[in-house]
């Protein structure tokens, strides 16, 4: 660098010495792209890998009564350098059928969620991509209108609704459909309803922005070719909404793994769900290493099969590229 | 059987094979109180190849749509082969159509696209696939059968979504501006290929152009389309040659009008007089008018000659100076100013003097025409 400022200093002809100061500034400019990429990066590296790193770490260590509750892995006692892994953690969670109860009861409840959140989110979202322009932005504003409310008072609404002298059990007693108020409230039920309401937007807008972007005239080209309504629902816009589809399952399914809030307030005391466990371990049992075990296990659960898919996806697109 | 009971099954016989296999009666399309498909009346024949032509925004898609389906007329009838599917579902009708964008399925490859039509008829596997196999024969495409959309050409797209609209061997196949996303060399090329890929399947066809050339080269006939009105219906040839109004002279092709009157009016020839002219035109036939009524005269700008000697005749010819003149090869174009200031256009072969000979801006020069060469236009 010194000597290139040096030269551009000694050149005399003002040609020659734009023409190099436009090399620099190429030289400059992708580093300034360089830069605008390194801003995310740099905040997931900060943000999500090096916490990452952490928690990995103390999922292999010992606990300890002491503050931070564990032992560090690595220590040095008098020159030598001990490197303690352990793997206890590990075993103890693929031992003790309590978390593979709780990592199934976990996986189902988001897996219930999810689907219902699908079968709800799609007529929903098709709807208002199909729905003149003019009116879509109102509808989506009518979709996203709860986040203006706190999601605490939300649930908390809910538990009015579904409580036994909640809305639903009066409007039940009321028209005499039962004689006593019905358990609803604190059931796998009331996790379900109050986690498919609270996960629906995330499904419905990567939905309706896939399908608004479905060009109409493929509708008109299947019916024009002898093909019915329904069965251009199924061989045209779902296929073509695949992406929106999985986008959709993923915001919900993902969050809806670690959820805590929900079965801590409208759930089975009994049911235990995986981030009830993490919760337990950390604040009940100070069993700090323990719990970051159970996060790790968690986190391969989920990012596993998706690395897998990509992956496949990816083989299957180079085939098709490549005839 | 007696003589008179065979001629009159003879006649009858005649009269159902003169039956058009497309009647379009009276069709009107309405969107809101604008009137985009304007009472049409028209006739198609089995196997004919028809072209709608006309101005953006005059309702060849409209049209075209309502026959697809995807309009439902808001009065008229349309039959086809007897049957009327004025209001049959698009699924329902044995029509097929591409599109202008071609609106070829991107989730599917190119084989898929042609068997998609097919699969709805649920036709057997094997005669599927056999299907399939001759279409992307016919289009040239059997080496990119396993291809999606998007790894082919626009050239190559139009194959593909000509083939699936001919796959179903469609009693009417409808064509939206077929070339359109294809550059002019390209289309050429294109146009007679593509009539006789519709000819070696044997269909009946009706396309909608903006562009008279490819609908001259492709068409057997041609309609002229206006703000929602189908003006004049014939032969390529005829349109050219014999327009019968306005309109039509003027977007096919280039022409001079003239406005005027009628000054004689006799059964063998009439006297047109035009202020835009120094003397009475002379037309060699008589005219369905009346004296002093007002016609234009359309004269191409190929019938109208170019000289430097005055003309022999006391009609068909005018002074005036050399305003412009392009060279485009083949042919040159004047554009001779008369002295009116009105602006003739002649089309001059380049056989006709040679470079350095050719008169040149602002020489004084005469034009003229031959008797029949002007046509007279009553609306
Ligand atoms: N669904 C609709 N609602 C309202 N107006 C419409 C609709 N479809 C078409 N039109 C109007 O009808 C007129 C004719 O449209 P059409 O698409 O038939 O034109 P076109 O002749 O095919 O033109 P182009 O050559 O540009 O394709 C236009 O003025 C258009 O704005
Ligand atoms: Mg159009």
């Amino acid at each position: 660098m010194m000597s290139r400022l040096l030269s551009l200093r000694d050149s005399r002809d003002p040609a020659g010495r734009a023409a190099r100061r436009a090399a620099w500034w190429q030289r400059l400019a992708p580093r300034g792209r360089t830069l605008v990429t390194a801003i995310p990066y740099g905040w997931l590296l900060l943000f999500f890998l090096v916490p990452f790193l952490f928690v990995l770490q103390i999922s292999f260590s010992e606990v300890e009564i002491a503050s931070p509750p564990y032992r560090a892995l690595v220590e040095r006692s008098e020159d030598v350098l001990n490197i303690a892994l352990n793997l206890g953690n590990y075993t103890y969670i693929f031992g003790d059928p309590l978390y593979f109860d709780a990592y199934l009861g976990s996986l189902e409840t988001a897996a219930v969620t999810t689907a219902i959140c699908l079968l709800i989110g799609y007529p929903i979202a098709y709807t208002i991509a199909r729905a003149p322009e003019a009116r879509r932005n109102t509808l989506l504003m009518l979709v996203m209108l709860p986040f203006w409310t706190s999601f605490l008072v939300r649930v908390y609404a809910w538990m009015g609704i579904l409580d036994s002298n909640g809305l639903v059990n009066q409007a039940l007693l009321a028209l005499g459909l039962v004689d006593a108020p019905l358990q609803l409230m604190h059931t796998q039920l009331s996790v379900q309803i109050v986690m498919v309401y609270a996960y629906l937007p995330f499904m419905i807008l990567p939905l309706f922005s896939n399908l608004v972007k479905l060009d109409g005239r493929l509708l008109e080209a299947a019916a024009d070719l002898g093909c019915r309504p329904w069965k251009t629902f199924l061989t045209v816009t779902l296929p073509l909404s695949k992406n929106g589809v999985v986008a959709g399952s993923m915001l919900v399914f993902i969050p809806a793994v670690g959820e805590f809030v929900i079965p801590e307030l409208v759930g089975t005391p009994e049911s235990l769900m995986i981030g009830k466990v993490l919760w337990m371990e950390f604040f009940d049992n100070n069993n700090w290493p323990m719990a970051a075990s159970v996060t790790i296990v968690m986190l391969a659960l989920l990012i596993l099969p998706i690395v897998y898919l990509h992956k496949r996806e990816e083989k299957a697109l180079a085939r098709a590229a490549r005839r | 059987m007696n003589m008179l009971e065979s001629s009159v099954n003879q006649a009858a016989g005649a009269a159902a094979g003169a039956k058009p296999y497309l009647q379009i009666v009276d069709v009107v399309k309405k969107f809101g109180d604008n009137t985009v498909v304007d009472h049409i009346n028209l006739n198609i024949a089995r196997n004919e190849i028809f072209a709608l032509l006309g101005s953006s925004g005059c309702g060849k898609s409209t049209l075209l749509r309502m026959l697809a389906g995807m309009e439902t007329p808001s009065s008229g009838r349309i039959i086809l082969d007897g049957e009327d599917i004025t209001h049959l579902a698009p699924y329902e009708r044995p029509i097929n159509m591409m599109f202008q964008s071609y609106a070829l399925f991107p989730h599917m490859s190119v084989a898929q696209n042609i068997a998609f039509g097919l699969k709805q008829d649920g036709l057997p596997r094997g005669e599927i696939a056999e299907r399939v196999e001759r279409m992307l024969e016919l289009v040239q495409m059997k080496k990119y059968a396993s291809r999606k959309p998007f790894q082919l050409s626009g050239g190559q797209q139009q194959r593909v979504a000509l083939a699936r609209s001919l796959a179903k061997r469609p009693k009417l196949l409808l064509l939206d501006e077929p070339l359109g996303a294809l550059d002019k060399k390209l289309r050429q090329q294109t146009q007679l290929e593509l009539v006789n890929m519709i000819e070696q399947v044997g269909v009946t066809c009706i396309m909608v152009t903006h562009d008279q050339e490819e609908a001259m080269t492709m068409a057997g006939r041609i309609g002229i389309m206006s703000d929602g009105q189908l003006l004049q219906v014939a032969s390529p040839g005829e349109i050219y040659e014999r327009p019968n109004c306005r309109f039509t002279a003027e977007f096919i092709g280039e022409t001079n009008l003239f406005g005027g009157h009628v000054v004689e009016d006799e059964p063998d020839y009439v006297r047109i007089q035009s202020a835009e002219l120094p003397r009475p035109v002379h037309i060699g036939h008589g005219i369905t008018g009346t004296l002093g009524m007002p016609v234009w005269l359309s004269l191409r700008p190929e019938r109208v000659g170019v000289s430097r000697q005055q003309p022999v005749g006391d009609g068909n010819w005018a002074a005036g100076t050399v305003h412009d003149i392009a060279y485009l090869g083949g042919f040159s174009i004047f554009h001779v100013r008369l002295p009116t200031g009105k602006v003739v256009k002649a089309s001059v072969p380049a056989t006709r003097w040679r470079e350095e000979a050719a008169p040149t801006w602002d020489e004084p020069v005469f034009v003229s025409w031959a008797d029949n060469d002007a046509v007279v236009l009553t609306q």
